[in-house]
Formats: C-alpha cells, structure tokens, sequence
C-alpha cells in the first residue's frame, strides 16, 4: 500500500494557448519548471531550474485549465504538458493528466524521454499523447548537445511502443549538429522498427530564443549557428520518408 | 410595412419562369424570395472554375492603372462635374470584353467629385492631388447650394466644436458622407424599377392621408426623392444598354441590374462605407435557374461572379489624405456578407458564397469587396474549410457570428462597413463614428481639462489631487465625465444627421429600403483596452500621478503589477464589460434624431493610430502618441496567453450593448496553425467555432508571417496586393504610412515562436 501523501504542488514557468505545434488542435500548455538537460539550441532557458518555478498546485491549475474547456474542446485540442521537462515533476504531472482524463480531455506529454523511468504505468496510462524529443541519434553528438545520454531516451520510446501509447517523434534540426544524413538515417530506421510512431516533426532550429539568454545573463553557445534552409528541411524530412514515416 | 402591387404580367412571366412561393410575388420581399428558391449547397470547393483568359484579360487591363494610380494617389478626376446618378456617360474597361459593365464616371478609376457632403473636402482632395477646383462649382456649391459641411456647422454648439477639436469625440461624418446604408440592390434585379416605384408611390398614398407635420413632409419629400432617384438609376441603366425598369430575365441580367443599383448608389454618395448587403445566395437563384436550363456553364457562372467583383474593386472617391490617414488607406467598405443559416436552420450557403470567395484566387487577394462571412458551427463543414483554406491563403475575410446576429436582426442580415448588422432593406443606421474613452478617463483626472493642450474641454469638475490615482474616486468622477461625453456626442449626432437628411440625402439607396425603415443610432468606442487596463492598474497596482508645473496631471508611475485584459482574467475583463455597458446605458439615456434605436461599436478600423497619437501618456503605462489597439482588441503585447485567452477576454464584452458590432483582429503565422495546408484550415475552423461557441462577435484573421511584412516595407513595389486585416477591414499593406506598418508587425504575432 502507497503510504506517502501525493504532492499536490508542483513549480509552473507559465501557460499559454497555441494551436497546431503542441499536438493536435488548439491546446492548454503548461510549461513546467526544471529540466536535468542544457541543450545548446534551447529556446527556454528560463525553464532550466526547478526553484524558479512558481509553486503551483493541481487544483490551481485546472481552475485555469477549467476557463478553457469549452474553448479547446470545441476548437478540436487538449492540454498539453512541457517544460522544462515535465517528468521531473512525475506525481505532478501524474495528477494534472489524471485530472484532465476525468475531464475527458485530449492529454499530451511533450518530453525528452531522459526520464521516462520516472513516469508510472499510470501515468501513462493517462496520456493520449506522447511528443517524444529525440534530439541526435549519435551518442557523441547527444552527449555534446544536450550534456545526457541518448540511452533512456530510446528505452522509454521502446517502452511506448509496448505501451501502445502514441508518439510525435519531434526531431530539431540544427546546421553542423544535428544534419548528419547517417546519424537521421539511424534514427529513421529506428523509428521504423516501433509501431506507435504517428509522424514526426522536423523543427527547424531558430533563435527566438536569444533575448531570453541576454536577459539571464548567460551565452547562447548557437548564436552564430545558421537556422536550416528550406532544402536541408526537406533533405531531413524526405530521410524520415524513406523509413515510412509522416515527416512534417 | 410594406404596400401591396401588383406585378406587371408580361414582364414577370419570363422573368419569374420556374420561381416558387408566393408572398414575395404580391409584395417587396426579398428574403421570401430567397427562401422559397436557393438551393443550399453541402459539397466542397471541387467545383470551381479558375480565370478565363476574357477574366484575365480584364482584369488585366484594369489592373495595368494601379501602379499609376499608387504613385499619384490618383489616377484622374472630372473635376468640373458633381457627380448624380446620370451625370456621367458611360464607361468601360474593355467593352469587348466586359460581361458587366458600369463605372462611376467615363473612364475606369478616374474619380467623380460629390460636393453635397461639403465643398471643402473636394477642394482639399483636389489640391492635394495637384488638381484646381472648378470655378464653377466652387461658385455653385459656395454660394447657391449649400452643403451637409455648412449645415452641421451653422448648428453645432461651441461645446461641440471643442469636444471635436480635442479629439474626444472624432472621426464624425460631418464633412464627408455618412455611408453604412446599405440599399438592397437585389429588389433592382428580382422587380425591376417599374415595381419599386410602383410600391413606393403606394408607400407614398399612405403618407398623403396624414396631416402635414414636420415629420410627415419629409417623409413625403424624401419618397418623391426616392421616386426621382429610380428614375434616374433607369436612365442610366438604358445608356449602358440595359432596360432594369423591367426584372431581369436570367443570371447575366441580375448581376447587372444589382450592379447597376449599386453603382447608383456610389455614383451618387461617397460614403465612408458604401456596403453591397447579402448578394451571393440571391444571385445563385439565377445562377442555378440557367445552369439547370442548359444556357451556360460553371465556367460562366463564376466568369459573371468575377466581373462583377472586378467592378466592386474599382470604387473609387476623391478624399483627402488626412481622410485616408484616419482609415488607412482608401477604403470604401463595399462589404459583402456570406454564408449564414436561414430561420429553418437549412444553410444559406450555395455555390455561389464559394463562387465569391475564388474570386480572391481568380482575381488574387484584394482588400474589396470585404468579403465577409456570417460564421456559424452549423455551416457545412465544405464551406468552413473553404473559408478557412482561402483566409490562410489570402487574408481577405472576416468572420461574424451569425449566431448573435439572427436572433436580432434575422436571417437576411447583412453587414455595413466591418461590424454594423441590419436587416437588408428594412434597417438603416445614422453613423457615429466615435468617442475617446482612453481620452476621457485622462479628462476625469485632469477636471475636464486636456491632457495635451490644458485647455478646458469638458465643464470644469474637480481635478483628483492625491499623489496616487484611488481607485473608487477615479471611478466616480470617469462616471461623472462620460455622463457628460454621451449627452455631447448623442447630441452632436443628432445635428450631423439632421443636416445630412436635408442636404446629402441617400436618395437611390433609401428607395430600395421599405418605408418607413428602423433607423440605429450607431455610436461607437474607441480606447477600451487602454481605459480598461488603467483601470485595472489603480485597482491592483499603485499608479502615481506626475503633475506639471499647472497642476496638469500628464504622466503615471505604476508600481507593482496588474491584470491586463486579454488574458482571459476576469478583474480586467469585467472592467472592460462594465465599461462598454455603463457607457451604452448613458447613451441611451439621450433620445436620438428621428427616434433613432441607439446601438454602439466597439471598432477602430486603423484609426487606432491617430487616436493614439492625439492622447496624452496614460495610467496602464502607454506613452503618449502611441497608437491604442485596434477595436476591441487587448493592448498589443499585454495579451501574454494567446489568441484563444484573448479571444475569450473580446468575447465577454457584452454584444446586447455593442449591437453594433465589436471587432477583434487576430494576427497568426502560418506555423501557428499547425504544419500543412489541411491542418492549418481544419485548426482556424475549430478556433472559428470555438470563438462563436464562446459569445465571440467579430474576428479578422490575419495569417503571415513577420519576415513578408518587413520585406513589404522595404520593397513596396513587389507587393502591390499584400493584404493585411485589420480592425473589420482588409488593406492593402504597401499604402499604409510606416507608422502604420510598423504598428501591424509590432502587434501580437500569435505564432509558436
């Protein structure tokens, strides 16, 4: 028997609406604080530390969830939780999911996959939707991208699978990192071999996000790095397409 | 009401051949009409036809003029004759070409002068323009016959005056025509004009019953005007050919007699708004009577759609440049609504609400006619992702909740202008432009007196004297202030539309309306997100007044942090609401010009601009001169959440005090909407029902991305027909100034950056 007391609490960077590039529909997405990674190309970098996060609880946030039901379940969306990353707040996250299933609502979980063993059976149970962020296929290249290991990623796309949990395979696309026609044609074929994999989004990197650097007082290590020209995009999708997938 | 005639048999049994239903046979009823004889249509956009080389070729010839026109401001004015119905000789494009013919003056684009609303304002645009003004008319129009201008002048007060000068009451339509009547120009081609004088001599017999009061002889004089006017209107129809005294007999013909009409109506009055009504299904009837008989062929069918739209983009009036920096551009409003459900709940969508929209992909994107769709859940899910489709593609439609509008004004609703509905044929409204409500708070702070200049506008009251704004001695004295501004404006109002009746009476137009006709007494807000949020700031946070050396309170200081409105956040929102129905209470607390029913809007059109630009620093920390949001919209930037949170904040404001329409212009990347062109279409759709579901009135839906608008300011000359919505209107982005372009790129893009 579960003898600990669930946290109600977890630390919330913000919410937003947006419709179309965070699963299907428009949709409530609440950023989470806190996440284990530093990829180079993050765009968030105000989500990085758990301890800037406001300390929110789960009913607080689906009061606000709650304004919107109408709106989202109209409009054809769901809710659609991020970060940071979302799985460093498990039981949170756990909750809010649960919470929004009872509410019969769309549910997806945009997550680098780095701490899928941290979510629960249940938990995903819960989640229509998983936007798995696979961010290199080459160990080296991951390592020095985003400081982890590809590893868990992987076993815990493998586990959805088994799950049959679907999964957006969401794959940024960074000139000199992540443009390794090998290395996308790794994942490809890995990607091929699972059978959950509804498409998979070639994100072409941007740098939106550098004010937010300036800001925190920290260096953008891609500042002179080039966003992806239309042709590379379309290389990388048509890569994806030759494994069978939905490349978008 | 309307009189009962008798229809001419000869005429009306080829015209009407295969027609059913009765009640519109005995009397003027259009929607009847409709009714009994449109087929709704369930399919998807397959059908359509692309341009023909004749349509390319028209268009072609018409559009090789603009760069010319764009360069000069205009392309060529007949300085020397004021423009009537039959003033003109007729004119062409390619009269060879041409399926529908008709132009306001001889030649294409070359502009009429209409000296009836004022003198000045022609001799104004004229110079402006590098044109003199006719000796003659200025002779005729300054000493014989005196003008809308003069009139309205020779009757305001000079309270009215100060209040227009200081820009608190703004944007009046006392120099030019008022517009936003919109003439049911189908009645010209389902009776022709034999009919409608017939049911208005009849009209008329009513009124020669009743004693001769103030109210009954202008009446009557206006109906012998009306009489007069289609007179006219066939006489000006017989010099292009066209006999529309009698119905017209099949598709060709109807389009050209409700153009005809039309263009009466815009030979006749250059109003700020000069709206078509609700076309498309009307003109399917004939459309699908031919296509049916075997006499012409979709092909055809959207060619005759198309010209007619040709000439719908051809408006053209002589205004000044002011004129065109209050309304960005050079706007005529020639909206046309779409769509809608009809009383019984079948759709009043047929092929032709499509055939309308392709004329954006035959003709390319164009800001007129303003296509405008009366959005409900309940459209077929074929012309929803037209719709959609065509926005993504093109920018060009605006959406309204049909929903709201056919509770109150029925099924056969129409829109004039952006956001005005009324019943077609049977509603008119008298104008209002504006008031400043951003500006008035300021003149509560301040005693009445002006943030800008410190002269005393408003009746002196005590000024708010403590260091910090409190939040209920504000409110007590804006209640006070706009107790003051609704009786001014109403008041004001009621001088400029008398004087507009008696010397720049719509004739044609009214003549296709019933007598007699429910008439709005349209007024209108400006400034809610900025009045709304300074509220919202002396409530949650603290603002400090900084005072000049007069005691003039010109600048704030907000300490600490406040709900803005547009976040979906009901301490703003609900300051917001309460704003637009307090205000709308105090309104009509004024009785109107010819017991006139008051309404108001919540619309700003690109005027944002230059209201902002004459208001003075303000206490939700907007600096003075910059521009206020457009309509109903949330301050640019404030709205941190989204359009859906912002969405839902416009649709709280309570459309039973904004009958006349609240605007919200939404701007979204393409990327915003999701990754491919049928997602994109199926996502707008879902936002579009979800708006409506939610008590949403009005949204433009503006898709671009930041990169095209920057690249349009720089390089003008590579997108002569970049379109842009804003506030209920579409506009050509190269003719705005480049405060103009600046304010749209520097608005909320709603793209997942």
């Amino acid at each position: 028997m579960n003898t600990t007391v669930e946290p109600v609490t977890g630390r919330v960077h913000s919410w937003d609406l947006s419709t179309g590039v965070d699963g299907p529909g428009t949709r409530f997405v609440l950023f989470l604080s806190g996440c284990p990674l530093r990829c180079l190309y993050c765009a968030n970098p105000d989500t990085w530390h758990l301890r800037d996060g406001r300390p929110t609880t789960v009913d607080e946030v689906m009061a606000e969830i709650e304004k919107y039901r109408p709106f989202i379940t109209t409009a054809g969306g769901g809710v659609t939780l991020t970060g940071g990353e979302a799985l460093l707040q498990p039981a949170f996250t756990a909750g809010i999911l649960r919470r929004c299933k009872e509410l019969g609502l769309h549910t997806a979980l945009d997550t680098s996959g780095f701490l899928g063993a941290r979510a629960t059976d249940a938990l995903l149970t819960d989640t229509d939707l998983v936007l798995l962020d696979i961010k290199s296929f080459d160990i080296r290249t991951y390592r020095r991208l985003t400081g982890g290991d590809l590893a868990p990623t992987l076993t815990f796309a493998t586990r959805l699978d088994r799950l049959g949990v679907t999964v957006w395979i969401r794959y940024v696309l960074v000139p000199g990192w992540t443009d390794d026609p090998a290395a996308v044609d790794g994942l490809g074929a890995f990607l091929a071999g699972l059978g959950n994999v509804d498409r998979v989004e070639v994100l072409p990197f941007h740098k939106l996000g550098a004010h937010k650097y300036d800001a925190l007082g920290i260096p953008f290590p891609l500042r002179d790095t080039p966003a992806p020209d239309p042709e590379l995009t379309e290389r990388v999708r048509e890569q994806f397409r030759e494994h069978g997938m939905r490349a978008l | 009401m309307t009189a009962t005639v008798t229809a001419g048999p000869r005429a009306t049994t080829e015209a009407w051949r295969g027609f059913a239903g009765t009640r519109w046979r005995d009397r003027i009823d259009v929607r009847d009409f409709i009714q009994a004889n449109y087929t709704p249509y369930e399919g998807d956009a397959g059908f359509l036809t692309g341009p023909t080389e004749r349509t390319r070729a028209v268009w072609g010839k018409v559009s090789a003029l603009f760069p010319e026109e764009r360069r000069r401001g205009v392309l060529d004015v007949d300085t020397a004759t004021p423009s009537t119905i039959t003033s003109h000789a007729p004119g062409y494009i390619d009269p060879d070409r041409e399926l529908i013919v008709g132009l306001q003056t001889d030649a294409p684009l070359k502009r009429a002068i209409m000296p009836n609303g004022g003198l000045r304002m022609v001799e104004n645009g004229l110079k402006a323009y590098g044109y003199e003004p006719d000796p003659f008319v200025t002779k005729v129009f300054g000493g014989y016959r005196k003008t809308h201008n003069d009139g309205v002048f020779d009757a305001y007060t000079p309270e009215m005056r100060a209040a227009r000068k200081a820009g608190i009451i703004t944007g009046l339509p006392d120099a030019y025509g008022r517009g936003r009547i919109i003439g049911d120009y189908r009645r010209v081609a389902l009776y022709g004009t034999d009919r409608l004088v017939e049911a208005k001599r009849a009209e008329r017999a009513l009124l020669d019953a009743q004693p001769s009061g103030p109210d009954i002889i202008r009446d009557r004089e206006e109906l012998a005007e009306q009489i007069r006017a289609l007179g006219e209107l066939a006489r000006m129809a017989a010099t292009y050919g066209c006999d529309v005294t009698r119905p017209a007999t099949n598709a060709h013909e109807a389009v050209q007699w409700l153009y005809l009409g039309f263009l009466a109506a815009v030979k006749e009055q250059n109003g700020a708004a000069m709206s078509l009504g609700r076309t498309s299904t009307f003109l399917d009837v004939y459309l699908q009577r031919d296509l049916d008989e075997g006499t012409i062929g979709e092909t055809r069918a959207q060619e005759l759609i198309d010209d007619f739209v040709i000439k719908l983009r051809i408006v053209r009036f002589l205004r000044t440049p002011e004129y065109d920096a209050l309304f960005s551009g050079d706007p005529t409003w020639v909206t046309e609504s779409i769509g809608g459900v009809g009383d019984d709940g079948r759709p009043l969508v047929t092929r032709s609400s499509f055939r309308f929209l392709q004329t954006l992909y035959n003709l390319g994107p164009a800001p007129e006619p303003n296509l405008t769709v009366l959005w409900s859940p309940r459209l077929p899910e074929g012309f929803k992702r037209f719709c959609t489709q065509v926005s993504i593609d093109t920018s060009a439609i605006q959406y309204e909740s049909d929903e709201l509008m056919r509770p109150r004004t029925g099924d056969d609703t129409a829109i004039a202008c952006c956001v005005s509905a009324m019943a077609v044929g049977k509603q008119m409204q008298f104008f209002g432009a504006r008031v400043n409500l951003a500006k008035a708070l300021l003149y509560a702070i301040n005693g009445g007196r002006d943030e800008m200049t410190g002269e005393q506008i408003a009746p002196a009251a005590p000024a708010l004297t403590r260091d910090h704004l409190d939040y209920e001695q504000l409110r007590a004295a804006y209640d006070h202030m706009l107790d003051w501004l609704a009786a001014t404006y109403v008041d004001t109002l009621n001088v400029i539309h008398y004087m507009h009746d008696k010397y720049a009476y719509e004739r044609i137009e009214m003549a296709l309306h019933d007598h007699p006709v429910h008439r709005f007494m349209a007024c209108g807000i400006a400034g809610l997100s900025v009045a709304t949020d300074s509220l919202s700031a002396v409530r949650y946070a603290r603002v400090k007044v900084v005072r000049d050396a007069t005691g003039l309170a010109v600048d704030y200081e907000i300490e600490g942090d406040y709900p803005a409105y547009g976040n979906n956040d009901d301490r703003a929102d609900a300051i917001a609401a309460d704003l637009v129905g307090s205000f709308m209470a105090k309104v009509r607390k004024h009785p109107a010009y010819r017991n006139a029913e008051h309404t108001q809007s919540v619309l700003t059109i690109t005027s944002n601009v230059v209201y902002g630009k004459h208001t003075g620093n303000t206490p939700d920390g907007r600096r003075a001169g910059r521009p206020f949001a457009p309509g109903a919209n949330p301050m640019n930037g404030r709205d941190r959440h989204g359009v859906a949170a912002s969405a839902l904040s416009v649709a709280k404001l309570p459309y039973e005090d904004a009958r006349d329409g609240i605007s919200l212009t939404t701007t979204i990347t393409p990327e915003g909407l999701g990754h491919d062109p049928a997602e994109r279409a199926g996502h707008l759709a879902g936002i579009l029902d979800a708006y409506m579901a939610s008590g949403g009135f009005h949204m433009n839906v503006n898709v671009l991305d930041r990169k095209t608008l920057e690249d349009a300011m720089e390089h003008p000359e590579n997108y002569p027909e970049l379109t842009v919505r804003v506030s209920g209107y579409a506009v050509n982005f190269v003719r705005l100034t480049r405060e103009q372009q600046l304010d749209v790129i520097s608005r909320t893009f709603h793209g997942s950056l």
